[in-house]
């Protein structure tokens, strides 16, 4: 009867963890919901920062992501198929899977401090390009993580296919290979935007942020992360609106890309 | 001539990763030099950090973020990991089958959630219910770490859930068939075959708690001073930097410099230990 009871307890305990775990999530969704529709005005999305909106701060976000998705997207991917096809899987490969996993958990906050020493000190202040550069660090890891795995997938049949009909070994991977994990691939892409997007630590003192309008990837470049970390620690009430507003947008920017990835993956299985 | 051209590009591709890491060591170590020169190992222990405006120097000692960092993921790791266990077990041997799937994506939403939105939350919803319960300033060392533990449980729960997935059904089938109970299948059977996923999965959000910035920027009360309750105030390595790098000049930044250096290190050897130790070949 003891050992019933005990089970009982613990799976009662299980379920309750669970329970507490979707209650935090629907919690901080609520909130956001909320504080965000209450702040968020057309004006909000028509306004620079100078002018309590984050119009330059969602473009400036969006640019240095999408660049640097740009560089972290065919370096990773490369990466990737260096290990999968290229490796024979030996020891050396084992080695850089492992390295790429180690870069992947790197605080972000210490790859900030690097390219800050890299990018920033020696150019004489904080400029777009060093974001987009710690950006695509943390990228690149979790993009030949991807691709590696995706192509793990793909039966050998189809590699062996491709060199019956005597195509050489690059145009079987770019061609054939690639091609049959390409909405794994996607996805991992669209998963690991999603996370570079939402990054504060590595951007504080790279691009930093700026309140106006900005293309000029050589000075200070707005940013809707840093801003949110600014705004929120403003006393007055106007500031701490438009941080919940900014939160809100870029919450539901995250989880859009998200379950975007998620449908892209389950509608084409 | 294509395919010598592709290989090559996809080799220096490959090898990126390790020359990213040896030059974060290296830039870091080097940018150091000066507070490891003055300071030595003795930066690890002291509590000062005074700048002296007269001459660019100071006396500066990492003791107090580092037991900020140590503490605040104490804190989170106590309350995350039985959590994450639980709901590891619950996804693979309690829930119905039509549970499964939304209850995993909803955890892995809660994952994909910046952490500076946690910090936001955590700063005006869930620190005002701290202070109310348990005293204290609502910004602290408490705060910080249960919102961390928010943080990291998803994570930890996605990667234990995968490793107890491992195990054979037949394994299970057996013991269910010798009269055990779910709890002792888990414990007897689960937990012994999924081990190293789940002491690596601990590691990983562990190394995740260490180096986390913006949750516990919000919340932790940036205070250089050691907390001697746990809801006072204080720091952590994060968040000093991200508070005060940009302003430090000297041999403070070079402190700082420092303190990202023991960071780095450290998160390093506990990511390595998990990836080569633990996992054979895991992907996060």
């Amino acid at each position: 009867m003891n050992r019933l009871l005990l089970n009982k307890a613990i799976l009662t305990l299980s379920t309750l963890s669970a329970v507490v775990g979707l209650g935090f999530l629907l919690w901080i969704l609520v909130t956001l919901g909320y504080k965000g529709v209450m702040s968020l005005h057309w004006s909000t999305f028509t306004n620079d920062l100078v002018e309590g909106g984050i119009r330059n701060l969602l473009v400036g976000q969006f640019t240095m992501a999408l660049i640097a998705s740009a560089i972290a997207v065919p370096i990773g991917m490369l990466a990737g198929i260096y290990l999968r096809e290229y490796s024979n899987n030996g020891k050396m490969a084992a080695v850089m899977r492992n390295l790429s996993d180690v870069m992947m958990s790197a605080p972000s906050i210490v790859i900030g401090v690097f390219v800050f020493a890299l990018l920033v000190d020696p150019f004489g202040g904080y400029n777009g390009w060093a974001g987009i550069v710690a950006l695509a660090i943390m990228m690149i890891p979790i993009i030949i993580s991807t691709t590696d795995n995706m192509l793990s997938l793909v039966p050998r049949e189809l590699r062996e296919a491709g060199i019956a009909l005597g195509g050489s070994k690059h145009k079987i991977i770019l061609q054939v290979v690639v091609k049959a994990a390409k909405v794994g691939i996607t996805t991992g892409i669209l998963l690991s935007f999603a996370r570079i997007i939402g990054e504060t630590a590595p951007l504080l003192f790279t691009s930093a942020n700026n309140q106006f309008f900005t293309m000029d990837l050589t000075e200070q470049f707005p940013s809707l992360t840093v801003s949110i970390y600014n705004l929120a620690t403003y006393p007055d009430e106007a500031s701490r609106e438009l941080a919940w507003a900014a939160s809100f947008v870029l919450t539901a920017v995250v989880l859009l890309i998200n379950l975007m990835g998620r449908f892209i993956t389950r509608s084409k299985k | 001539m294509g395919g010598k051209l592709f290989k090559n590009f996809s080799f220096l591709s490959a090898t990126l990763s390790f020359f990213i890491l040896i030059g974060i060591f290296a830039v870091l170590f080097q940018y150091a030099q000066a507070a490891l020169h003055e300071f030595g190992i003795d930066f690890l222990y002291s509590e000062s950090w005074e700048v002296d405006e007269d001459d660019e120097g100071g006396l500066f000692g990492g003791w107090i973020p580092i037991v900020g960092t140590l503490l605040s993921t104490l804190i989170a790791m106590a309350i995350a990991i039985p959590l994450a266990m639980g709901i590891a077990i619950f996804l693979t041997e309690i829930a119905h089958e039509k549970l499964v799937k939304p209850v995993s994506v909803a955890i892995e939403l809660l994952a994909a959630i910046p952490s500076i939105i946690y910090g936001m939350w955590g700063l005006f919803y869930f620190a005002p219910i701290v202070q109310s319960t348990v005293g204290g300033d609502g910004v602290g060392l408490l705060t910080a770490g249960i919102v961390l533990a928010i943080m990291i449980i998803p994570f930890m729960a996605a990667i234990t859930r995968d490793a107890m997935n491992t195990v054979p059904p037949v394994l299970k089938e057996s013991a269910y068939a010798m009269g055990a109970t779910t709890f002792e299948v888990v414990k007897d059977v689960v937990m012994p075959y999924a081990k190293g996923g789940i002491i690596g999965s601990i590691i990983l959000a562990l190394g995740r708690a260490l180096g986390e910035t913006m949750a516990v920027a919000f919340l932790i009360g940036s205070v250089m001073s050691i907390p001697s309750r746990i809801t006072d105030p204080t720091t952590s390595i994060p968040v000093l930097l991200a508070n005060n790098f940009a302003e430090a000049q000297d041999l403070e930044i070079s402190a700082m410099y420092y303190l990202a250096l023991i960071l780095f290190v450290v998160s390093f050897a506990l990511i390595s230990l998990a990836k080569f130790y633990f996992f054979g070949r895991k992907t996060v």
